[in-house]
């Protein structure tokens, strides 16, 4: 249970961090180290080279820039969890991230690193998949900016190159009014997700679902939306009927087959209740902030 | 053609070594180690502290938590270069002094919130953090649960030290 040799390397700007990355196919980027290291102790990874970005200038923090959060590549998880700002206009964050692994974990991992990882059990993706938020990833000749929902890609596969630092990532505010809502099942407390659901949604003056997110993960090789059952709940009053039938239309988003814990029969049933708990969740959430 | 033997096992003397310059518990050090020490092995194999247990090393366990720039973290999913710079503090430094026990300490010690001991210094480490930390605690049983999930206890059970960490918060005024 120690790692494998690698070489190391401790760049200070984001230039030369992006020239050592590009000069061998086989470095990684290290950030906390909450996966990738145990990865390492474990001989599943073996990096011939760490290029180490604790030390490179501006890549810490968190903040607010019109109206989008901005957590960089040195981000801790618990750093995000507890900023008042975030809190203030994303809730969303601190009720997912309660479900992220254990405190010691999370004052280490960064939101980036768990993006990059890409396990498709992961909290932190499927939050990125529900939000619509953004990486913005910085290579030797260009900085691109790569929608959530375009950067995960398989499983612990994304779309990042290897070359290219994934400097931000940016997630949106919640809109006002909008009710919200995070669940999963697991067999530990602080274990990957067997399926997590998130959801977000506004309710009209009528009383309809307007605005309605919902993703999962633990189903397919990445997160994934649950679009048909996003369309099926606009516009409707959500009644039992209405999250039943948004339950059964997202059945098909599950590829994952039986593995050594779970079947797929128990996944569909688990993606179901949590699709219905945590539309009644944040339809709760969103009345509520109306009446305020 | 038959594959040389030692190329695919490699020679100790080829891991790069790397400088690491960091605070223990208040006191400056200096060592020169391997890029790939972990900073659990680094604390009990270069400083002797051996109070940072060592259990799963995939950082499931939670036995060898200490604290890195006050923050409780798992030294077995930290190279010890990473800690290059950092105030690390470990389960020696916990005590008031070789007489008088730290309130967690003691309130485990009064619970009975330990038989074998091996998970008790990254118990204490978290718990200790967690007071520590500016966020609220919550005192309730789930959320003392919900702070101690993160480490693992094969013996005592997690009765006792539930009591010990609501004994520890009278303790200190919490």
């Amino acid at each position: 249970m120690k790692p494998p040799l690698f070489r190391y390397e401790a760049p200070r700007t984001l230039k030369e961090a992006v020239g050592i990355l590009a000069s061998d196919p086989d470095a990684v980027v290290l950030a906390g180290g909450q996966s990738l290291v145990p990865a390492m102790n474990f001989r599943a990874a073996n990096p011939s080279m760490l290029v180490d970005i604790q030390h490179v200038d501006g890549l810490k923090g968190v903040t607010l820039r019109n109206g989008e959060i901005i957590i960089r590549a040195m981000t801790r998880h618990r750093e995000l969890e507890l900023d008042p700002d975030v809190r203030r206009v994303n809730p969303l964050i601190e009720e997912t991230m309660r479900h992220v692994a254990h405190i010691p974990i999370r004052n280490r991992g960064t939101v980036v690193g768990s993006l990059c990882h890409a396990d498709p059990s992961a909290e932190m993706p499927l939050l990125f998949v529900l939000l619509d938020g953004t990486l913005v990833a910085e290579g030797p000749k260009e900085i691109r900016q790569i929608p959530a929902r375009e950067f995960f890609h398989s499983f612990l596969t994304t779309t990042r190159k290897q070359d290219e630092i994934v400097v931000e990532a940016r997630l949106p505010a919640l809109p006002p009014g909008a009710g919200w809502a995070f669940d999963e099942v697991t067999r530990r407390h602080g274990d990957y997700a067997i399926v997590a659901v998130g959801c977000v949604l506004e309710i009209d003056a009528a009383g309809h679902a307007k605005g309605v997110r919902l993703a999962a993960c633990g189903v397919a090789d990445r997160p994934v939306r649950l679009s048909k059952a996003e369309a099926a709940l606009n516009g409707t009053l959500l009644t039992e009927a209405a999250l039943d039938d948004a339950a059964r239309v997202s059945m098909e988003v599950i590829t994952q087959t039986d593995d050594m814990n779970i079947s797929a029969s128990y996944r569909r049933r688990v993606l179901g209740a949590l699709i219905r708990r945590t539309i009644r969740a944040a339809s709760h959430r969103a009345i509520n902030r109306a009446r305020q | 053609m038959k594959r040389q033997i030692k190329h695919l096992i490699p020679d100790c003397s080829e891991d790069p070594k790397v400088e690491v310059a960091l605070t223990v518990n208040g006191q400056a050090v200096r060592r020169t180690v391997s890029v790939r020490m972990l900073l659990s092995d680094f604390l009990r194999h270069e400083l002797g502290l051996t109070g940072t247990h060592v259990g799963c090393e995939h950082g499931v366990c939670g036995c060898c938590t200490v604290h890195i720039d006050g923050k409780a973290g798992r030294s077995c999913l930290t190279l010890a270069v990473q800690a290059n710079g950092c105030k690390v503090r470990t389960i020696e430094d916990v005590a008031i002094s070789d007489k008088a026990l730290h309130p967690i300490q003691q309130a485990f010690k009064e619970c009975h919130a330990l038989q074998c001991g091996f998970c008790t210094p990254g118990m204490v480490m978290n718990i200790l953090s967690r007071f520590e930390e500016k966020a609220p605690l919550d005192l309730s049983e789930e959320g003392i649960r919900d702070m101690l999930s993160g480490n693992l206890c094969r013996c005592t059970g997690y009765i006792n030290i539930i009591a010990a960490v609501r004994r520890a918060a009278e303790l200190l005024g919490r």
